[in-house]
C-alpha cells in the first residue's frame, strides 16, 4: 500500500513539474495560448466533478457562475478604476466569490427538485443569466463589457496569466483532494448511491448538497473571470455558453466522474482536439458534430470513463498477480474492483 | 398598449401556443413512457424545419403535403432513436444520462445542419404564409391558423390512439405505472419504440410551421427546447394534458408580456415561471412525478 | 418502565387508499417489541412515519415523550432512532469499512468534518470493531456490492450501530436469510438488548418473533388489531381471522 501512495506522490510530483515548466519550454506563444485555455478547462471540469462527480446531480448550468466571474472582474476593475496590470488579479478570488454568493439562492432552489428536474433548472438558470447579461445596462447589452488590458508582451502576456491559472488549478485540485477523503466526501458519495438511505443514517443531504454546490461554483467563477481578463472582453452569449457546460461535464465523463485526475485528463484532451479543430477547419460549426459523438461514444460505450477504465485494467493485471480483498485506490470506485476481481 | 393589441396578443398566443402544445406533447409523452428527457426535441425541430425547406425548396412540394413524407420519416427516426441509443441506458441513472445522451444527439444534429446549410438564417414560405384572415378586426396571418388546425388536428390523431385503441391503453398504462404495465403483459419494446416514434414525428409538424412563421438556423434548437423544457416541467413531466394547458397559457403570457412590457423580457417569462412554480411545487403543477412521490 | 417511542393514533393516507387509521403502539425502553400482520397491513408504513420518510395525517409520533412526528429522518436517527429497510438498502459502491463510515457522529463540527480525513483512528477501530461483532470484519475492504443478502442484512445493522443509537427499527430482518444467519441474527440482538438497546421488529416469521419478542402487536388492514406478549397473541381468535381471512400466509 505504502509503494502505491509514493507512485502516486510521484506522479503529482511531476504533474507540478510539467505545469510550472511547460511556458519555459514551449514558449510559443500561441502554444501558451492554448495551455491557458486548457487550464482554464481543467480547472473549471475540476470544480464541476467536486459537485456532480460525486453527488450524481448533474448540473448543466454551470456557466451562470462562470460568467458571472467574468462579469464581476469586468465591473468590477473598471468602475474601480484599477489600472490594467498585476492588480487586477487580486480580483480573481473576489469573482470566485461573487460566483459562489449566486450559487446559494439558485442552488437552494435547483436542489429542492428531484434529479432529472435539477438538470433542467440549472439549464434554465443559465438562460436567464444569457437574457439578462444581454439587456440590462450595466452589463453592457450585447456588446459586452471589455476590462482593462495589461501592455504586456504577448509572450509576457500569456505566460503571466498561465501561472496565475496554474496556481488556482493546484488551488482547486487540493480543495477536491480535501473533500474526496473527507467525510463530507464520502457522504455526498452516499447520496449517490442512496439519497433517502443516507438520510436515514443522519446525512443532512439538504446542507451537504448545497454546499458542495456552492464550493464548486466558486473556481469556475474564478477562471471566469480570469477568461474575461485574458481575452479582454466578454459578451454574453461566450460568457454565458451552453456548450462550456456540456464542454466541462464531457471532460468529466472521459476522465471518469468522480475521480480527480479524470478531469484533468478530458479537459486535456477536448481542449486539444477543439484547438485542432479550430486550427484545420476554422470555426466552421463541424466540431460540433465530433463533439457530440465523441460524448454518445463515452456516455454509451465507456460510462465509466477512460481512468476508472484504465485503473480497472491495471487492477485487472495486479489481481492476476496477487491476492484479492486488497485495498481500493479511491474511495466510492471499489465498485470496479468486484467486475475485475471475479469475486460476486 | 390598447385592449385590441392585447386582444390581438392573446390570440397570437393561443394560436402559436397550439403548436407548441402538441411538440411538448410530444416530449412529455417520451418522458412518460421512457423516463427520459429528450434534449434533441428542440434540434428535431429544427431538423423538421429544414426538411420541409429541402422538400418545398428543391423538390416544389407544398409545405402541408411534405408533411406526408416528413411524418413517417420522423415517425421511423424516433424509433431509430429509441432503439439505437434509448435503449442502451441502464435503468439506474437513466434520466440524467439519458438528459447527455439526447442533449450531444442534439448538438450532432446542429452540426450536421450546420455542415449541410450553413449558418445563415431560413424561413419557409408558400403561397399563403404571406396572407391574412381579416375577421372581426384581426389580421391573421393563415399559416397561424392553418398551422393551429394542423396543431389540433394533431393533437386530436393522438388522443385517438392514446384512448380509442388497444395499443393506446398499453401506453396509457405504461403513463401510469410501467411495472404494473409490463406485468399485465403489455408489450413494453413496441409501446417504447412506438412512443417515441409519435414524440418525434410531432417535430416534423411542428418544425414545419414553427419555419413558416420564424427564420431559423441551426442554432434555433436550443430556445425552443428551452422552451418547451420549462412547458413541460412546469406542467409536470408525464402529463400530456397538462402540457397542453401549460403551454397555451406560457406562450400566450409571453405574447402578453410583450405587448405590455417589453418583447425582450418575454422570453424571462417562462424561465422565471418554471421557478416560481417549482419552489412551491417540485413536481409541476399535474406531474406524474409529483404523484409518484408517493 | 415508560414507553421509549411510541405512536399514538396514526392514520395515514395515500391518495384515496387509507393506509393507517388509528393506530397505536408502545415501545418501552430496553423493549424487543413486534410487529406482524398479514401482507398490506401497514407495517413498512407505520415505520415510515415513526422515522420520518413519510408525515402522518394524524396522530403523533413520540420519543422519550417528545413529539418528534415532524421531524426529517436525519434528525430522527440523530435522535438516536435507527431503522433498516425491507430490501436492503446499502451504498453498493462504497467498501464495507466506508459504508460504516458515513453514518454521521453525533458531536462532530461542520467545517472539521468537511476536511478532515473521513474516519478518524478511533472511528476506524470501532467500526472495525462493529464489523466483527457481525463477522464482516475481513470484508472491511471489499465494495459493498459483493456481499451475500444475508451479510448485507448485517451490514445494514452494523452501520446503523456505529452512531449507537437507543432504538433500532428492524424491517423484516429475516426475510430471505437462511435459518443459520437467523440464528446469528438473533443472537447479536439479544446482546444488544442485554447492553440496553430497544427493538422494534417486523417480521412474518413466527418462529422468530414468538422467540425473540416480549411484547407482540398485530396490524390488520392499517389498524392495531391487539397488543400483547406473543402467547396472548396467538391464542387471540381475531388475530387468526386476520391472518387466514387476509391474501396470504401460510407462516401461522
Amino acid at each position: 500500500m505504502s509503494a502505491r501512495w509514493s507512485v502516486r506522490a510521484l506522479l503529482v510530483a511531476i504533474g507540478i513539474a510539467v505545469l510550472g515548466l511547460f511556458p519555459l519550454v514551449f514558449s510559443n506563444p500561441t502554444t501558451t495560448s492554448i495551455a491557458e485555455f486548457t487550464l482554464i478547462f481543467m480547472v473549471a471540469a475540476s470544480a464541476w466533478n467536486m459537485f456532480s462527480g460525486s453527488s450524481g446531480y448533474i448540473a448543466l448550468g454551470h456557466a451562470v457562475y462562470f460568467g458571472c466571474g467574468a462579469y464581476a472582474l469586468a465591473l468590477l476593475a473598471n468602475h474601480l478604476g484599477f489600472a490594467a496590470g498585476w492588480g487586477v488579479f487580486a480580483l480573481v478570488p473576489v469573482a470566485g466569490i461573487v460566483a459562489g454568493l449566486i450559487a446559494i439562492p439558485t442552488g437552494l432552489i435547483a436542489l429542492r427538485a428531484r434529479r432529472h428536474t435539477f438538470v433542467v433548472i440549472t439549464i434554465a438558470f443559465m438562460f436567464i443569466f444569457q437574457l439578462a447579461a444581454s439587456n440590462l445596462a450595466f452589463t453592457g447589452g450585447t456588446s459586452g463589457l471589455q476590462p482593462p488590458t495589461p501592455l504586456w508582451s504577448v509572450k509576457a502576456y500569456n505566460d503571466n496569466f498561465y501561472y496565475v491559472t496554474a496556481v488556482v488549478l493546484v488551488v482547486t485540485v487540493t480543495l477536491a483532494w480535501l473533500v474526496r477523503r473527507s467525510r463530507f466526501g464520502l457522504q455526498l458519495l452516499a447520496i449517490r448511491d442512496d439519497e433517502e438511505r443516507a438520510r436515514g443514517l443522519g446525512v443532512r443531504v439538504a446542507r451537504i448538497k448545497l454546499t458542495a454546490y456552492v464550493l464548486s461554483a466558486i473556481p469556475v467563477g474564478m477562471v471566469g473571470g480570469i477568461y474575461a481578463y485574458f481575452l479582454g472582453q466578454i459578451f454574453p452569449q461566450f460568457a454565458f455558453d451552453p456548450l462550456f457546460d456540456l464542454s466541462i461535464a464531457l471532460m468529466a465523463f472521459i476522465g471518469g466522474l468522480g475521480t480527480l485526475a479524470g478531469p484533468l485528463l478530458g479537459a486535456l484532451v477536448l481542449e486539444a482536439l477543439q484547438q485542432y479543430f479550430t486550427v484545420q477547419y476554422g470555426a466552421s460549426q463541424a466540431y460540433l458534430i465530433i463533439y457530440g459523438a465523441l460524448f454518445l461514444a463515452v456516455v454509451l460505450l465507456l460510462p465509466r470513463g477512460v481512468i476508472p477504465s484504465a485503473q480497472e485494467l491495471i487492477e485487472r493485471w495486479r489481481v492476476r498477480a496477487s491476492a484479492p480483498g486488497s485495498e481500493p485506490e479511491e474511495p466510492g470506485r471499489a465498485g470496479d474492483v468486484v467486475k475485475t476481481a471475479g469475486v460476486r | 398598449m390598447n385592449a385590441s393589441s392585447l386582444a390581438k396578443a392573446v390570440v397570437d398566443g393561443i394560436l402559436t401556443g397550439g403548436v407548441y402544445a402538441l411538440m411538448a406533447a410530444g416530449l412529455t409523452l417520451i418522458f412518460g413512457v421512457m423516463d427520459i428527457i429528450n434534449i434533441a426535441q428542440g434540434a428535431l425541430i429544427v431538423l423538421g424545419a429544414y426538411m420541409s425547406y429541402v422538400l418545398s425548396v428543391h423538390l416544389g412540394i407544398d409545405l402541408f403535403l411534405g408533411l406526408f413524407i416528413t411524418i413517417p420519416a420522423f415517425f421511423a427516426l424516433g424509433v431509430f432513436i429509441e432503439w439505437a441509443f434509448m435503449r442502451r441506458l441502464h435503468e439506474r441513472d437513466r434520466t440524467a444520462m439519458s438528459i447527455l445522451v439526447t442533449y450531444a444527439v442534439a448538438i450532432i444534429i446542429e452540426g450536421v445542419l450546420s455542415v449541410i446549410f450553413g449558418v445563415d438564417y431560413l424561413q419557409l414560405h408558400a403561397s399563403y404564409t404571406d396572407s391574412t384572415f381579416h375577421v372581426f378586426g384581426f389580421y391573421l396571418p393563415y399559416i397561424y391558423v392553418f398551422g393551429f388546425l394542423l396543431a389540433v388536428a394533431l393533437l386530436g390523431a393522438l388522443y385517438w390512439i392514446l384512448y380509442r385503441t388497444h395499443f393506446g391503453r398499453g401506453v396509457r398504462g405504461s403513463l401510469q405505472n410501467r411495472i404494473a404495465a409490463e406485468l399485465i403483459g403489455v408489450n413494453v419494446n413496441r409501446v417504447r419504440a412506438v412512443s417515441v416514434g409519435i414524440g418525434v414525428a410531432v417535430t416534423a409538424a411542428g418544425g414545419m410551421l414553427f419555419g413558416a412563421t420564424n427564420a431559423f438556423n441551426p442554432s434555433s434548437g436550443y430556445d425552443l427546447i428551452s422552451r418547451l423544457l420549462s412547458i413541460v416541467i412546469l406542467a409536470g413531466l408525464g402529463s400530456i394534458g397538462g402540457a397542453l394547458v401549460a403551454a397555451l397559457f406560457m406562450v400566450t403570457l409571453e405574447d402578453v408580456v410583450a405587448v405590455v412590457w417589453s418583447p425582450v423580457w418575454a422570453t424571462l417569462v417562462y424561465y422565471a415561471s418554471l421557478i416560481v412554480v417549482l419552489s412551491f411545487r417540485p413536481g409541476g403543477l399535474f406531474g406524474k412525478a409529483a404523484v409518484r412521490a408517493q | 418502565m415508560s414507553a421509549l417511542i411510541e405512536a399514538t393514533g396514526v392514520c395515514k393516507s395515500f391518495g384515496g387508499l387509507q393506509a393507517l387509521s388509528d393506530c397505536s403502539l408502545s415501545v418501552t425502553e430496553g423493549q424487543i417489541a413486534g410487529l406482524i400482520g398479514p401482507n398490506g397491513s401497514g407495517k413498512t408504513t407505520l415505520f415510515n412515519v415513526m422515522t420520518g420518510y413519510e408525515r402522518c395525517n394524524q396522530g403523533e409520533i413520540r420519543l422519550r415523550g417528545e413529539p418528534i412526528s415532524r421531524a426529517t429522518p436525519e434528525r430522527v436517527f440523530a435522535l438516536g432512532v435507527g431503522r433498516t429497510f425491507q430490501i436492503t438498502r446499502l451504498f453498493f459502491r462504497l467498501t464495507v469499512l466506508e459504508n460504516m463510515l458515513v453514518a454521521t457522529q453525533r458531536h462532530e463540527g461542520w467545517i472539521r468534518s468537511a476536511v478532515r480525513r473521513a474516519g478518524s483512528v478511533a472511528e476506524r477501530g470501532r467500526a472495525l470493531e462493529l464489523l466483527e461483532f457481525v463477522g464482516l470484519d475481513r470484508l472491511a475492504h471489499s465494495p459493498a456490492g459483493i456481499l451475500s443478502y444475508g451479510q448485507r442484512k448485517l451490514l445494514e445493522l452494523a452501520s446503523l450501530l456505529v452512531a449507537d443509537p437507543e432504538v433500532l427499527l428492524l424491517d423484516e430482518p429475516t426475510a430471505g436469510v437462511n435459518p443459520t444467519l437467523i440464528n446469528q441474527l438473533t443472537e447479536r440482538i439479544r446482546e444488544l438488548n442485554r447492553a440496553g438497546k430497544t427493538f422494534l421488529v417486523v417480521e412474518h416469521n413466527m418462529e422468530f418473533v414468538m422467540g425473540l419478542c416480549q411484547q407482540v402487536t398485530v396490524l390488520h388492514q392499517g389498524r392495531t388489531l391487539v397488543t400483547g406478549t406473543p402467547e396472548e397473541v396467538r391464542a387471540n381468535p381475531a388475530v387468526l381471522d386476520a391472518y387466514l381471512g387476509g391474501a396470504d400466509d401460510d407462516d401461522l
